[in-house]
């Protein structure tokens, strides 16, 4: 398991990971969600030990990466964001050589052949890694960070490059992966995040933003409570008879969507849902109802909303 | 640190730069065996590796320049700082395999030897006493080309810095003579790479001149591995 407690990293006057504290548990995948250069890789790079942290601590199994650096490598499977290939090796060249660097106990002919079938690079073991695709590239980047089959695997980006059905494949196989492994995975590709991990981390400038279930967050934020219709007919009055239904606290006319046709913004009590009510209030009146739809934000509002602070991108009351 | 120096060799012999620092150090050896021994009918070969002395300062660089330099552009370095090896393990791994091509370097002067054995009795004690003395120069030349590579991203930069480091080895006995006072010439004097490794050549193995360079590779290694925490660390 990863635990990071108020990691802090400064480079010079500039502080680009503030504070960062969470967890993941064995069998849980984290997505670490952000912008760019919202510190990402920064914290990534101090939870691998490749540069240090300015204060705060982050144990991998339990061991400090600053104390007991070699011992804490051991357990990390590392994908950084470009991926650390010698050109002038052949795949298996390369596997070969990262098992040594490793000093991986486990069969050696038998695990690396497992490695190239699970990330579907055994059909180019010989070749030249120079000469390989981008994609394929960071798939033998992929497999480095599986030899000796680490308890933490950090996974920085690691579908960039690739083509939609290999990043179909690999998402599959990091929620593989992610029953028995410690998994962090960053990413700016929502969909992404949403369909491989169990939480999410949202970093924005340096600090954590939002930091639950990927479940919770949604609902969190969403406002079910809000709701979006469209409805033909004189809007004063409509907006008259709706404010008028008990549990409404406003209610906007965005726009006249078609001729006639009028849009509404509907935010009823906190929890309260009155689609029923708007929908008979309105047939007893014969105002038709052309669209009602829950104004529910989708984990790219929420995350526009968390980074940026205001609901940019979608209009709102 | 084993699985370092393999892949360093087979990436000095995949590429033409292996091969080619080889053949470039036996013909400078053949030329200088040429000119200074078997042209002047003798089996002193005490002229050719003072030539040596030179073209190693001059042509290691070239040896280890891409050694870290090319690690930092490649962002390789995050595959190798972040597995479970020690720093020292790391650039002695790194050294090894600049100093096991050295080796294959040095293999030509027992060659020689061998050759001149035919025609007249060869001194052996002296031609091994000399192999060492280049591979102590040559140590040396490459913990510094090594600490220069990790300074920088830029081969060319780690090369031209490495030479330019190496040629004030050379010049160490010149500044020595433009001391002012007497102590400060002599402390020049004692760091002198050419007239340490001169007596390697006339025949002197003085474990005070071993010393010396051990210690100058010694202190290389131990600032590259301070250069690499030190990256960690800023």
């Amino acid at each position: 398991m990863i635990e990071v407690k108020n990691l802090t990293k400064q480079f010079g006057s500039k502080t680009a990971v503030k504070n960062v504290s969470f967890s993941v548990n064995e069998g849980e995948i984290l997505g670490f969600l952000g912008p760019n250069g919202a510190g990402k890789s920064t914290t990534m790079n101090m939870l691998t030990g490749y540069i240090s942290s300015t204060s705060g601590t982050a144990m991998i199994n339990g061991i400090d990466v600053l104390e007991d650096p070699i011992g804490a490598k051991k357990h990390i499977g590392y994908l950084p964001e470009k991926p650390p290939v010698y050109g002038d090796m052949t795949v298996k060249e390369y596997l070969n050589f990262v098992y040594q660097l490793k000093k991986s106990k486990l069969p050696r002919e038998s695990h690396l052949a497992e490695i190239c079938d699970l990330v579907k690079i055994t059909d180019v073991k010989n070749r030249l890694i120079r000469n390989l695709s981008k994609g394929y590239q960071q798939r033998v980047g992929f497999a480095q960070a599986l030899v000796g089959n680490p308890g933490v695997l950090i996974l920085d980006e690691p579908t960039v490059g690739l083509d939609p059905k290999q990043i179909i494949e690999i998402r599959t196989l990091i929620k593989k992966l992610g029953k028995h492994h410690t998994v962090i995975l960053s990413s700016h590709i929502l969909p992404e995040i949403q369909a491989v991990c169990d939480k999410i981390v949202v970093i924005s400038s340096g600090s954590i933003v939002a930091n639950d279930t990927t479940d919770a967050l949604a609902r969190n934020l969403s406002a079910d409570h809000k709701l979006v219709l469209r409805t033909e007919g004189k809007s004063e009055e409509i907006k008259k008879l709706l404010s008028s239904i008990p549990g409404m606290e406003r209610v906007y006319i965005n726009r006249e969507a078609e001729p006639g046709v009028f849009e509404y913004f509907i935010e009823a009590a906190q929890g309260k849902d009155l689609r029923r009510e708007i929908s008979k209030k309105l047939t007893s009146r014969n105002y038709p109802i052309l669209m009602m739809k829950s104004n529910e934000l989708t984990l790219e509002e929420i995350f526009l909303k968390l980074t940026t602070g205001d609901n940019y991108g979608r209009v709102d009351m | 640190m084993f699985a370092i120096m393999k892949r360093e060799l087979l990436s000095y012999f995949t590429s033409p730069l292996g091969y080619v620092f080889v053949a470039v150090f036996y013909l400078f050896s053949g030329v200088f065996l040429y000119l200074f021994t078997l042209y002047n009918q003798t089996a002193d070969m005490g002229s050719v590796y003072v030539g040596m002395f030179f073209v190693m300062l001059i042509m290691i660089p070239i040896l280890t320049m891409r050694l870290m330099a090319e690690e930092n552009r490649q962002k390789t370095d995050q595959l190798i700082l972040t597995s479970p090896v020690s720093l020292p393990r790391l650039v002695i791994g790194k050294f090894l395999s600049a100093f096991v091509i050295l080796l294959m370097c040095m293999v030509i002067f027992l060659i020689y030897g061998i050759v001149l054995s035919f025609f007249t009795s060869v001194n052996w004690p002296i031609i091994l006493g000399n192999i060492v003395g280049m591979l102590l120069l040559g140590s040396v030349c490459i913990s510094s080309g090594l600490f220069i590579s990790t300074l920088t991203e830029n081969q060319m930069i780690a090369a031209v810095g490495a030479i330019g480091l190496n040629i004030g080895f050379i010049l160490i006995d010149s500044f020595a003579s433009v001391m002012p006072t007497e102590f400060l010439q002599n402390v020049f004097r004692s760091l002198s790479f050419y007239s340490r490794y001169n007596e390697f050549t006339i025949g002197i193995f003085s474990f005070s001149n071993i010393f010396f360079f051990i210690s100058v590779a010694f202190i290389f290694v131990f600032l590259t591995v301070r250069v690499l925490e030190k990256r960690r660390w800023a």
